[in-house]
């Protein structure tokens, strides 16, 4: 009975006034609201704590401060209580250092290269990534994962939700970007949640530009031993704030570049989604510790030296084999040195982030590394001495911040980029996304670099 | 129903949602995201369910048996929603399943902790079937927060029955299969809510609907069609083409 040309007839039919969708979708809404005033009485609605504490928590005046001092608190706990361990680890491997090359070189009678490359280059990463790492790891983890345990995090997505949405995206992005701060290529996976093409593929692209697991520990560690100290009294509270700043800078870069993309080459209207805030949770102690300490801090750590071994090793090499009178290091990071000064940063650094591809968590130990092999081999022992040394390279306040931004808005590791490629299916993507996040980077450090300079 | 089933082509519909056994009476199960739907799919079914692919899509869909009071009942889970406004996938295929595959009830379960969302969905099952029994689970969560649902105040608002159900516990699925049976031998009264619109909205819904009246059989619920062609949603469109293409 019906064919091809009755169909056209209802396209024909379709109406396309405006506003009429919306008076529809307001008239359900009316209706359900009567109803629900009618059929529903709540006597204990004004002294349930949960929707209280929901109110100001996702409130428009207190959401985004609330947000910026539980963050702010936590990275100050992590700050505060990093420094002692960091010192004594420190402390403690140079000294096991000690007796090791005193093994190596009276008792085994080992040839300088073997003990350069296991103990100058192997050892001394390592030592590197567990005292400047694993401090900050062992007491940000567990008091992030509290603040999961709680069911804080939807909040935060819920708070985020209308400027995703100004940015032409959609609120479920907070959350993938949530996800991101534990890794990025976690993040990529999780945003299988969003439904629509478009703005999976902004999600995905964006999601970088949050720290994760393995950047966090740079960030904190850089803002302890670099500006912290700018201040004999208030420096964890210095530290604390420039490390939030950078998180700040890293969800108005998502947004941003969201908003860039939703209107360039990714258009279209934010789809509709509904959050649902999940219950509070009573934290179970025990099991966060477990969680956060093995899950999180020891596979971080434990991908760290994995990938720092070798790369130490490789660096040691690279600092001590010399092509005419200068060492390929030298040569390399001469090479990137006028680029690296650009963005106010020098060459050793720029190696430092290429080398660190395959894992974000072996950058700053790369760069020490890289400066303590170039030149003579001074005892560094504790963390004071390592501003010592990253002064004495020329280290300024725009290197260390404009590290800790490279660090946040630069390509994606490795296993991220991988995870890109699964998830689009598609290669032109990933190398967008690197391209994007690299000129971004660029971009900024040259910027803020170009500022400090006309100021100073 | 056997009859009309067999007449209308509404059968071949439902094969194109892999329901091929025509001999069960066809239920659907729709409700927003946790609610407990799948609990009490799973409640009913018990081990006797199977899932698959929706046609085309890689959403889940999962059908399960049942026997109750000598009737044989097929049950088909459809994802968890918000509205009925093809906005996602999801919403399309519920939409397109109640609208379409002509279950011979709808279940709508609501979370009784947070009823107006859940009304909402509600509303526009409404607006598409009449045979709709709604279903408040979660009641014993309600009470624990203090929430009182005057269960006759929203039968007679919505005009269709209203069970309110632990579905968890099993508690009240007795009494939900009961008015299955009783919806299914035409024993209730139904006088389920239609919201009115504006004047000009109506108008138009009218003009479109006798439109409609040439093309499409009274196996189409005309007036929420138009009432979806105004809200100029294409998505309706292509399903209409997907199902009478194959007849």
């Amino acid at each position: 009975m019906e064919n091809k040309d009755s169909l056209s007839n209802i396209e024909n039919l379709i109406y396309n006034g405006k506003d009429i969708g919306d008076g529809i979708v307001s008239s359900i809404y009316e209706r359900a609201e009567k109803i629900y005033k009618e059929v529903v009485t709540n006597d204990t609605n004004n002294n349930n704590i949960e929707s209280k504490l929901d109110n100001i928590l996702t409130s428009k005046l207190f959401g985004y401060p609330i947000m910026i001092l539980l963050l702010g608190i936590i990275f100050f706990i992590t700050i505060q209580g990093a420094n002692i361990p960091s010192e004594i680890l420190s402390n403690l491997f140079f000294k096991i250092e000690d007796k090791l090359t005193y093994l190596f070189l009276n008792i085994f009678n080992a040839p300088d290269w073997i003990h350069g490359f296991f103990i100058l280059g192997i050892y001394r990463t390592l030592a590197w990534v567990v005292s400047v790492m694993l401090p900050p790891m062992a007491i940000f983890f567990p008091l992030f994962t509290l603040l999961e345990d709680l069911g804080y995090l939807p909040r935060i997505a819920f708070n985020l939700d209308n400027a995703f949405r100004k940015s032409g995206t959609q609120g479920k992005q907070a959350l993938t970007m949530s996800m991101g701060f534990g890794c990025n290529a976690a993040g990529i996976i999780s945003t299988r949640i969003i439904d629509s093409p478009r703005e999976r593929l902004i999600a995905i692209i964006t999601n970088n530009f949050v720290p994760c697991n393995g950047r966090f520990p740079i960030l904190i560690a850089i803002s302890m031993i670099f500006l912290g100290v700018l201040s004999d009294n208030f420096s964890s509270l210095i530290s604390t704030i420039s490390v939030i700043i950078i998180i700040l800078l890293g969800i108005i870069v998502t947004l941003l570049v969201s908003k860039l993309l939703s209107s360039t080459i990714l258009k279209g209207v934010p789809s509709s989604f509904a959050l649902e805030l999940p219950p509070y949770r009573k934290p179970q102690i025990g099991k966060i510790l477990i969680r956060s300490l093995l899950d999180r801090t020891l596979f971080v750590l434990s991908r760290a030296i994995l990938i720092a071994a070798p790369a130490g090793g490789i660096t040691w090499l690279v600092a001590n084999i010399t092509i005419g009178d200068a060492t390929l290091l030298s040569i390399l990071a001469g090479f990137l040195d006028p680029f690296g000064s650009l963005l106010g940063m020098d060459g050793m650094i720029l190696l430092g982030f290429i080398l660190g591809l395959p894992a974000n968590e072996i950058v700053l130990p790369l760069i020490i590394m890289g400066y303590m092999s170039e030149g003579a081999m001074i005892e560094y022992e504790n963390l004071s001495s390592l501003r010592t040394l990253l002064v004495d390279n020329g280290w300024t306040i725009i290197t260390a911040l404009n590290v800790m931004i490279f660090s946040l808005l630069h390509f994606p590791c490795g296993t991220t980029l991988l995870t890109i490629k699964k998830e689009t299916k598609k290669w032109r993507w990933v190398v967008f996304t690197f391209l994007l996040t690299t000129c971004i980077a660029v971009g900024v450090t040259f910027i803020t670099n170009l500022i400090y300079n006309l100021i100073f | 129903m056997g009859l009309t089933n067999q007449s209308s082509g509404i059968s071949l519909i439902r094969k194109k949602f892999n329901i091929e056994d025509n001999n069960k009476i066809v239920l659907a199960l729709a409700g927003n995201p946790n609610t407990g739907k799948s609990t009490l799919f799973n409640h009913l079914t018990g081990l006797n369910q199977h899932t698959g692919n929706w046609p085309g899509k890689t959403v889940d869909n999962a059908q399960g048996f049942f026997t109750h009071n000598d009737k044989e009942y097929l049950i088909v889970d459809l994802p968890g929603i918000y509205s009925l406004l093809a906005k996602s996938k999801d919403e399309e295929l519920a939409r397109d399943f109640i609208c379409f595959g002509s279950p011979e009830v709808t279940i709508v379960i609501t979370d009784a902790t947070c009823l107006e969302r859940n009304l909402n969905l509600a509303i526009q099952v409404l607006e598409i079937t009449n045979k709709v029994i709604i279903c408040l689970n979660l009641m014993d969560e309600a009470e624990r927060k203090g929430i009182k649902i005057d269960i006759k105040k929203l039968e007679k608002n919505l005009g269709v029955p209203v069970i309110p159900i632990i579905a968890r516990e099993g508690i009240g699925v007795n009494k939900l299969l009961n008015a299955i049976n009783d919806m299914v031998e035409e024993k209730i009264k139904l006088n389920p809510l239609r919201l009115k619109y504006d004047e000009f909205i109506e108008k138009t819904i009218k003009n479109i609907e006798k439109k409609l009246d040439n093309i499409l059989d009274e196996n189409f619920n005309k007036r929420w069609i138009a009432l979806r062609l105004i809200d100029s949603d294409k998505s309706i469109l292509k399903s209409i083409n997907t199902i009478l293409s194959n007849e």
